[in-house]
Formats: C-alpha cells, structure tokens, sequence
C-alpha cells in the first residue's frame, strides 16, 4: 500500500512539472548532437566577433579617435590583466572550499540530561537530550564543498562527535541548472520535512531544536536518497520537490534502514515565498514525510520495573506546517532585524508493537498500535543593536490519542508502557547571542523544560559556535 | 505504443525558441549594475536589482523572491571578488537555471574587468571580512563603470545576437556621453585632490585613487567590523593632531559613528548615495555621480 501512494505521489509530482522536460530528458541523445552545433556556431560567432572588434579597434585608434578608443583599450587590456592574475597558480586551485565549525557548551542543568526524555511520546533513539552538565565540547563538523564540473556540485559534511565518533552528516551531490528550474539531489542530505529540520545546527537559533523534531524528527532526519526540486518559472517563489530515501533513522527504521529493494521514506513538499515590502520576505512550507518502519525498537520501563525493548512495526505519517518571516528597516539588517519562525507538526501511526523483544520481564507479546499526536513551537529573534540579538521560543506537544492492543485486551496495562502515558510536554526558552564577526558566536540561553512527566527541568547553556574557512552562505 | 518524443521536442524547442523575441531578463545583484545594463539595453532587455541603494551588499537575505527572480533570468550581473559571496552562491545552486551559472555566458562578474585595488597579500580573517579577489566596490570611479560597461555590451550582443547592432549603437552612444561626463566630474573634483578623508567602509578606495583624495582612516575597526567605542576614540584623538578635512559614510550605513565623530571633531560628516538610489538626486548612473561630486565638493567648501 505505501508503495503505491508513494508512486501516486511520485506521478503526482512528475506531472505537475512541465512536460517539455520529460521530453528533454528522453531525447538527450538527440539533443545533444543539436547542442555540440549550437556550441560551434557560438565559438566561430565569438572568434570572428573579437576580430572585428579588434580591426575596428585598429581603424579607430588609426583614425583618430583617441579618447574613446584609449579607453577601451586600456579596458581590454586591463581585462587582461585582471584575467591572468584570476588565473589559478597550480591545480591546488580547484581545492575545494572547506570549512570547520567548532562548538561547546557550558551547561547548568537542574536534572542529568542522560535520564532526558518527552513523554507521551514514543523515543526515537536521536540525539534529543540536551548537552551535558559542565564543560562539553558539541559535535564538530568538517564541510567540504566545490562544483564537480558543469554538471554537478558535491557537498561532504562530517562531523565529529566528543566521543571520537565520525558521522557523515550530509554527503551529496546536486545537478547545476539542469533544466528549467529543475534541481536533482542524490546522496545522503537533511530532508526537506519542515522548516528547522534542513538547517545545520550551527545556524539555529537556539542551542538545540524545537520539541517537534525531537519528538518526530529524532532531533533532525537526514536520510540516504533522491531529491528532485522544481522552481516554478515566476516572479513569487513556488516549490514543489519529491524525495525518496531508505527510511535509515526515526521516523523509519530499524537504525541503518531496513535490506530491502525500492525504499523506505518518501517526502512531498511545496513551499511559497515573496516579498511583502524591501522590508520583510516570507515563506510558507507544507510538507509530509511517509515511512514504513519495521522493528523500530525503543526501551522502557515496565510494571514490574524491568527495562524492556519494545518495537514497532507499520507506518508512519508526518505532515509538517511552517512558514518563517523576516524583517529589516529597508531590508538592511546590519544595525536591526526580526525573525519569526513557527511550525505545526502532525502525526499518524498504524501497526503493531511487540512488548519485550527481549524476553526479559513478562514475555514477548504483540498487539495493534495507533497513535495521533501534534504539536508546535513559535520563535522570535530580535537584533537590537549590532552584533547583538535575543530570542524567545515556545514548545508545546500535543499526546493526542494513543491506543495499545496489548493493553485493550487486557494482556497487559498501562503501567506496562509508562513512556507512552499521555502527557502535554511545554518548554519556554529565552536566549541572547553577541556574534563579533560573522564568523563567531557567543550564546547563553536558559530553558525552562517540562518534557519529563515528573519533573522541570531549568537549563542555563553557555555555548560557542566558531566558523572557520571558507565564508558559508545561509538559507533563507 | 511509441510516444512521439521527436515531435514533443520539435513543439517544446519552437517554445524555447519564442523568449529570443522577448527582452532579455537581467539580474543585477546591485543597483549600478542594473543601471548599467538599462543603460546599454533600452528597452531588449527588463531589468531587476536584487538590492537597493539602502541595503549592504555584503548582507543579503538569499530569499525565496530572489531565488525566483534568478530561476528566470538570462543574464546575472553582479560585482563578483566575493562580495556577494554570502548569499549569490546560494541563489545559483538553488536556481535550477543552467545559463547563469558560472563559466556560462549569462553569469557577468563586474570585477572580472577592472584592475582590482587592495589585493590582500596575506589572508587572515582576524584583518576582518577582507575579500580575497582585492576591493569588490568597484563602482566608486567612473572610469571602472566604461571598461564594464564595454564587456556588458559585448556580453548583450553575445546572449541576444538578433539585437547586436542596437546594443553597439547605444553602448558607443553611452560611452561617449560617459566620457564626457568623467571630464565634467574630474573637472567639478579637482579642487579635492590630495584631501584627507575618513571613511565608514573601505568602499570608496576607487573614488579616493581616481580622485586623488587621501584615506586617513575608517570608522570601522576593520572591514565588516562594526565600529567601536575605542576605536572611535581612537580616531577622535588621531583626527585632533592631524584632521582629515570630511567623514564620509554611504547610503547604507548607519550614520550613527560618522555624526559621533563629526561632533567630537567638527569634521563635517557627508552621506554619499554610494549607488543609484541612494539619494533622492541619484536616480541614474549620470546623476548618481553628478550628486556625488556635488556633495563632496560641497561639504569641503
Ligand atoms: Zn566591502
């Protein structure tokens, strides 16, 4: 069944696209014969242009009209001039551009974020809890990034984690103009389900992420697969793209993805964007991001105070609702600018969910899974001075329905699936930054966090974020 | 069954072909270069400006408006040594737009023409947000604006080939007005030679050496830094031993620093439009020079 509404959508998307390009696509061959023409009547065109720009120039300077033939020799000239010295030394060059972030954090937190979790949620196994007590370094990332050729742009992103771990964050490639506005991504790279979830985390607002991609996105999903994009051909912004990837993380899973053909995540998202004034742009994103996970397991603890590994089995359904806004006095951000950013989250899952795969408290038990559960975060970034901006953000979960079979039919209660007890996690987060150059970043943020059932958490993060290398460009 | 795919692209090119008749769309990533191009196209080309006089071109948003704009245009002309560099890159890539992308014909970088100042020898970020390509705010000399002003014609004439001839006759037509117009404007300015100045940016290096008008200082610490309390204490007390005879700070910049000195030295302090659209008075490239000159010669009177 995913399969076939995943195609639905994939044929959906397709015609949506306009039709010449399919037609392009499919006779490459035939065009290409017609492009290497077009390419050597353009080159003979440019080299008996410049000749006879260069016997006017001569018939010019001959005839005496020395002001205006001067000038345009001296430009040629100094063209040549500012050509050569563009000219790369050695093949060191076509190095591509790399850049470090380095990031770390001071951490005040009145409960151990190693017991962190949302409930009324199911865990997902992601980063989510916040960082550590004390002085910790954050994940450091290594980006790389250079055109290919004409055709293509590659990006690596690694990052380095504490522990001495490597990840490959993002690594792909992405076609260079194909054809009009049309935008291929192939490789592993930040899906484009809502809005925060594409941004890397040295570009947030605020020390971690919302409770929504916590709670839905296992913090942020990067999945291994295809992206194709289309950019409507007008003068508002219109989106509309498709992806297909292995389902590898939560919401999919098991972690690593399941060995299957085909895939195991599919994206649609369209976005919409303009400019109110000089003043303020926006853009506006719905998106919804289907997996079908199979033995996507998380722990909890049972009535009898055993910790168990339980999983799920079925489908899942996220719809993602966004929209940011940004203002600035004549769109000149420099001494003041505003930034409003909110996002709706809603999920539906369907399956089964077997208790204890492990055998270790009451015996492995399987029955029907449904949940339907929401939630949402709003945020504000204010710069009052140079250099200098607060934020405030609010988060609030939404448990919405959540049925168990197992519990339904008596084989076990409730108190068997403590984690998955309705409760409406909130969390308030209040943060300033001073950033001296576009390059570094100083933040100290309090949070006060009701993710846990029992307890409140009040955090203070002292944090750093260092940029070094190559200048990065941020999205929009 | 086969699908006609030969007569889909026959029907699909003949599409394509039909935009050859429409003006050509240009993308300028700030307003001088939107001038310019209006300039030497007329009515083959439509023309849009990505920023405006007000805004620092260093700092743009990569909004979605921009992205559109860039999906659609035949013809991207922008300053280039990596002054858009926090934010064309991503208009580019995110484009979908085959033509403007660099090496093609439709991608024109201003600064590719000129012969740059200000080429670092030495790159270390902790000199500030230098640009590794040399000074990129090129449009400060008039007599940069004629050797771009000669590619971009020649550039017309390569993208729009069925227009050529037009692009020769209004490039040479604006060229020698052009050529007049730097006379006129080294003539009004030569009173200022050798003329110390302080400056809010170091984007009126090419004014300075076209004019002959001496830097003795900028109010920002260092390229892209905003400026400072101590380093505006510093000045001040530099600007007492030896003064400078104007501040100068552009359209875009908060005037707060240039007034603060002003006041503390009795220097006069003068806003220049920068650009087209950064006074009232400067609405093309002709009176965009013709203000600037007649402010700087007003407030070293
Ligand atoms: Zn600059």
């Amino acid at each position: 069944m995913f399969r076939s509404k995943a195609t639905a959508l994939a044929v959906v998307a397709a015609v949506a696209m306009p039709v010449c390009q399919l037609a392009h696509a499919a006779t490459d061959d035939d065009l290409k014969e017609l492009r290497e023409q077009v390419r050597q009547l353009r080159e003979q065109y440019e080299q008996r242009i410049g000749a006879l720009e260069a016997r006017l120039k001569e018939a010019e300077r001959a005839s005496g009209e020395a002001q205006v033939a001067a000038g345009q020799a001296a430009a040629t000239a100094d063209q040549a001039v500012a050509q050569s010295s563009n000219r790369p030394a050695s093949e060191g060059a076509f190095n591509p551009a790399v850049s470090f972030i380095l990031n770390g954090t001071y951490g005040n937190l009145s409960r151990d974020p190693a017991g962190f979790r949302i409930n009324g949620f199911v865990p997902t196994q992601g980063e989510v809890a916040p960082p550590g007590r004390g002085f910790s370094l954050g994940e450091s990332e290594i980006a790389f990034a250079a055109n290919i050729d004409q055709n293509f742009r590659g990006t690596l992103i690694a990052s380095l984690s504490p522990d001495e771990k490597i990840e490959v964050e993002e690594g792909f490639l992405q076609t260079l103009g194909l054809a009009d506005g049309l935008t291929v991504k192939a490789g592993r790279f930040f899906s484009a389900v809502g809005y925060q979830n594409e941004i890397h985390a040295h570009a947030w607002d605020f020390t971690d992420a919302p409770l929504v991609n916590k709670a839905f996105l296992g913090n942020q999903f990067a999945d291994d697969g295809v992206q194709v994009k289309w950019i409507a051909p007008t003068d508002a912004y219109f989106d509309l793209g498709l992806e297909l990837g292995r389902g590898r993380k939560f919401p999919g899973g098991p972690d690593g993805g399941r060995s299957k053909n085909g895939f195991g995540s599919g994206t649609l998202f369209a976005h919409l964007g303009g400019d109110i004034s000089d003043s303020t742009a926006w853009k506006l994103g719905v998106s919804h991001l289907r997996t079908s996970p199979r033995d996507r397991s998380y722990t909890d603890v049972d009535s009898t105070g055993t910790t168990v590994n339980n999983s799920f089995s079925g489908t899942s359904r996220l719809w993602a609702l966004g929209g940011i806004l940004k203002w600035a006095p004549n769109g000149n951000a420099t001494v003041t600018n505003l930034k409003l950013q909110g996002e709706y989250f809603r999920r539906a899952e369907s399956g089964d969910l077997i208790y204890d795969t492990a055998l270790a408290s009451l015996g492995t038990q399987s029955g029907g899974f449904q949940s339907r559960q929401s939630g949402w975060y709003a945020q504000g970034v204010y710069q009052f001075m140079p250099q200098w901006r607060a934020g405030y953000r609010y988060d609030r979960l939404s448990p919405g329905s959540t049925g168990l079979g197992l519990v339904d039919s008596g084989a076990l209660t409730a108190a068997d699936f403590p984690v998955l007890a309705a409760y409406a996690p909130t969390r308030s987060t209040f943060m300033v930054d001073w950033s001296g150059s576009e390059f570094s970043r100083i933040r100290l943020q309090f949070a006060r966090d009701q993710s846990r059932r029992d307890a409140t958490d009040n955090q203070v993060f002292l944090q750093y974020i260092m940029s070094l290398g190559a200048h990065g460009a941020h999205t929009f | 069954m086969k699908f006609p795919w030969k007569l889909m692209t026959g029907a699909c090119l003949w599409f394509a072909g039909l935009p050859a008749f429409a003006a050509v769309n240009v993308v300028a990533c700030e307003p001088e270069w939107a001038a310019l191009a209006r300039e030497v196209a007329g009515d083959n080309a439509t023309v849009y400006s990505a920023t405006t006089a007000l805004q620092d071109p260093h700092h743009i948003e990569a909004r979605p408006s921009l992205i559109a704009r860039v999906r659609n245009a035949d013809l991207v002309v922008c300053a280039g040594s990596e002054l858009e560099v926090g934010w064309l890159p991503l208009l580019l890539v995110q484009s979908g737009n085959r033509k403007i992308q660099p090496g093609n014909p439709g991608y024109f970088e201003a600064g590719q023409f000129v012969q740059k100042l200000e080429v670092p020898k030495t790159l270390d970020r902790s000199m500030g947000d230098i640009h590794p390509g040399g000074n990129p705010h090129i449009q400060t000399d008039p007599r940069n604006i004629a050797k771009v002003a000669t590619a971009l014609i020649a550039r017309f004439e390569q993208i729009d080939a069925a227009n050529a001839e037009a692009y020769r006759t209004r490039g040479k037509v604006f060229l020698d007005r052009w050529q007049a117009g730097v006379s006129r404007w080294e003539q009004q300015a030569a009173p200022l030679k050798g003329m110390a100045v302080v400056t809010h940016h170091k984007d009126w290096t090419y004014l300075e050496a076209w004019l002959g008008l001496r830097e003795a200082g900028t109010l920002e610490p260092m390229p892209g830094v905003p400026p400072t309390p101590a380093h505006l204490a510093e000045l001040v007390e530099g600007m007492q031993r030896q003064p400078a005879k104007l501040i100068i700070y552009s359209a875009y910049n908060d005037p707060k620093a240039a007034a603060f000195l002003s006041q503390r030295t009795r220097i006069p302090a003068v806003m220049l439009p920068f650009t087209v659209g950064g006074s009232d008075k400067a609405i093309d490239l002709f009176s965009l020079f013709d203000d600037t000159i007649a402010r700087l010669v007003a407030a070293a009177r």
